[in-house]
């Protein structure tokens, strides 16, 4: 009844949902940021250990939500440990591009293995209403690089 | 057929007065349409009327000294008129439009809890309330004006714990009971006289939010006794922007307006103003005069098709709603109250609410998914969210049994 479903939950989606990666809490983390989307109930807190140069030397979550949003903090937390910030905020914005159009094409071509790991995703711009799930974890990351308090939101 | 079911029901018949439910659909897929609950389907008697008012019998109302606004102004009153027969009000005059139900709520919150009640005394509300008859009321509390808020308790079948209740109110400072008359999330009915008689024994006023109830069963409030009663247009097959409060017309009296601006008043200087007399002291501004007339239309609909076959009908999608989401494996339906309408609340073991709907969507069928407006209902209840399936006159056993059909799938799919 759902296969064309497939291209949206692909079977990565739904391990990264079901058993997402890095699930934990840091306890020696530098920076730490809350997501909450509360109309959808999804919320998460996201924790950065910083080197002293700013590359990202560990990073974790925990927390709910649906197998859209878990599926890609856990992505997004196996593809950016060990990057600097800089390149951290460049694939966050590389892949709300992805996920809201389905494609990327003015990525740099550094970013492009990252990318495509990242690129389960990339179904969600076919589903308006589904692309905030897709992209807390990543205004998340960013409010914990910017050392904000606020809670990221991204509906 | 479906239809055939339920003597004096045709629901073949019914759907075809929704256009929508017959429109082309991105995947050419039938609308299977379970959302009524946040918001009904209109069928083209209402939009006929509405486009109508506008061809032919539109002008600002209470104004003009010329036929076509004498026109506008008797649909507008005779929208009024037909609420009132249709909550059989006691007076014309305890009606007053709003522009949904959340406007009415604050309206009395606002006219009788800053402009009527005392300090020291306290509002209650349900834990299973929608944010819409919370918030208006904490916003009272924060006031500053030494009015408390106190939360009545939920069985964990869904239903109003009646002893905590009386609780609540033994010690005679509560002002007003602020109550779901029907749970949008787990379709509780409450025993709203029994209520009313414990309010009222302690001193206390009721407001009923009839946003759920107003559609699913006929309402009479001499016989009910509350004091106000809200409701909203589009959830009764109505349009949006046109609500109800109903009120006692010594209660409207009483409460200063919200809202300042034309036709509420009686006399202007540039000093100071006096209010015209209810329900215009209410009604500021120029009203939804095309909405109000949509709204006459749906009621007309509703009662030519007769409460007691609306209800019929709902008390057999209900009980065939039960047994079918019963059966699907580790489904669990929010709430088991007695006392119970076409509204229902679940979650899937495995599924997150929103994935299900994204899959569900993809069958045709709409079911609504989160907390619909009541989160602290869901805290109660201990979970983040639920997928929510409500009926309208429009729902066949047939789109019920789909539902289950396609539960049964999604579950497998994130097995």
């Amino acid at each position: 009844m759902f296969d064309d479903l497939r291209d949206l939950y692909q079977e990565v989606i739904l391990d990264h949902g079901r058993r997402p990666r890095n699930f934990r809490r840091l306890d020696n983390a530098t920076r730490t940021a809350k997501g909450d989307n509360p109309l959808c109930g999804d919320r998460m807190e996201l924790f950065l250990a910083l080197e002293e140069d700013g590359r990202i030397a560990d990073v974790a979550f925990q927390g709910r939500g649906c197998a859209i949003s878990v599926a890609s903090a856990s992505l997004m937390t196996e593809t950016v440990r060990g990057k600097t910030e800089a390149q951290a905020r460049a694939l966050g914005a590389a892949f709300r591009e992805l996920a809201m159009t389905g494609a990327c094409p003015h990525c740099e071509a550094a970013l492009a293995d990252d990318m495509e790991r990242l690129s389960p995703l990339s179904g969600v711009h076919e589903f308006p209403s589904r692309v905030k799930c897709a992209t807390l974890a990543w205004h998340t990351l960013n409010n914990a690089l910017d050392g904000s308090a606020e809670e990221a939101r991204s509906e | 057929m479906d239809g055939a079911t339920l003597p004096g029901f045709d629901v073949t018949r019914i759907r075809a007065d929704f256009p929508i439910l017959s429109a082309p659909t991105p995947r050419g897929k039938p609308l299977v349409f379970l959302d009524s609950g946040a918001s009904a389907q209109k069928p083209r008697q209402v939009i006929a009327a509405m486009t109508r008012c506008m061809e032919t019998a539109y002008a600002n109302v209470h104004r003009g000294a010329y036929n076509l606004s004498e026109v506008a102004t008797e649909s507008f009153e005779a929208a009024r008129a037909a609420v009132a027969k249709f909550l059989h009000a006691a007076d014309v005059r305890e009606i007053v439009f709003t522009r949904n139900s959340t406007e009415a709520i604050n309206l009395v919150a606002h006219g009788y809890g800053r402009g009527v009640m005392q300090p020291g005394q306290a509002v209650i509300v349900s834990e299973m309330e929608h944010h819409a008859n919370i918030v208006p009321w904490q916003m009272l509390r924060d006031a500053g004006r030494g009015i408390d808020l106190r939360i009545c308790r939920i069985t964990d079948a869904g239903e109003l714990d009646l002893g905590h209740l009386e609780e609540l109110l033994a010690d005679g400072r509560v002002g007003l009971v602020a109550v779901t008359h029907m749970s949008n999330v787990l379709g509780t009915v409450i025993p709203a006289e029994r209520v009313v008689a414990l309010a009222h024994a302690h001193g206390a006023k009721v407001l009923l939010d009839g946003s759920q109830a107003a559609v699913h069963r006929r309402q009479d409030m001499q016989a009910l006794g509350c004091d106000f009663y809200v409701f909203t247009g589009h959830k009764l097959y109505g349009p949006t922007g046109i609500g109800v409060l109903w009120g006692r017309l010594a209660l409207l009296e009483a409460m200063p307006p919200l809202f300042g601006g034309g036709d509420m008043i009686a006399e202007v200087t540039l000093e100071k103003s006096t209010w015209a007399p209810v329900p215009a002291k209410h009604e500021a501004g120029t009203p939804a005069i095309i909405e109000a007339v949509g709204l006459h239309a749906a009621i007309d609909y509703v009662n030519a098709i007769g409460f007691d076959a609306i209800e019929a009908h709902e008390r057999a999608l209900t009980e065939h709603a039960m047994a079918t989401l019963s059966a699907v494996r580790g489904l669990s339906i929010l709430g088991r109250a007695q006392d119970r309408g076409g509204v229902f609340a679940f979650t899937l073991d495995g599924a997150h609410p929103h994935d299900l709907s994204t899959l569900l969507d993809r069958a045709g069928i709409a079911v609504r998914a989160g907390r619909h407006c009541a989160e602290p209902l869901h805290t109660r209840f201990g979970i983040d969210g639920s997928c929510r399936a409500s009926f309208g006159l429009y729902t066949t056993l047939s789109e019920i049994d789909f539902l289950g059909d396609a539960l049964g799938h999604a579950q497998k799919f994130f097995a």
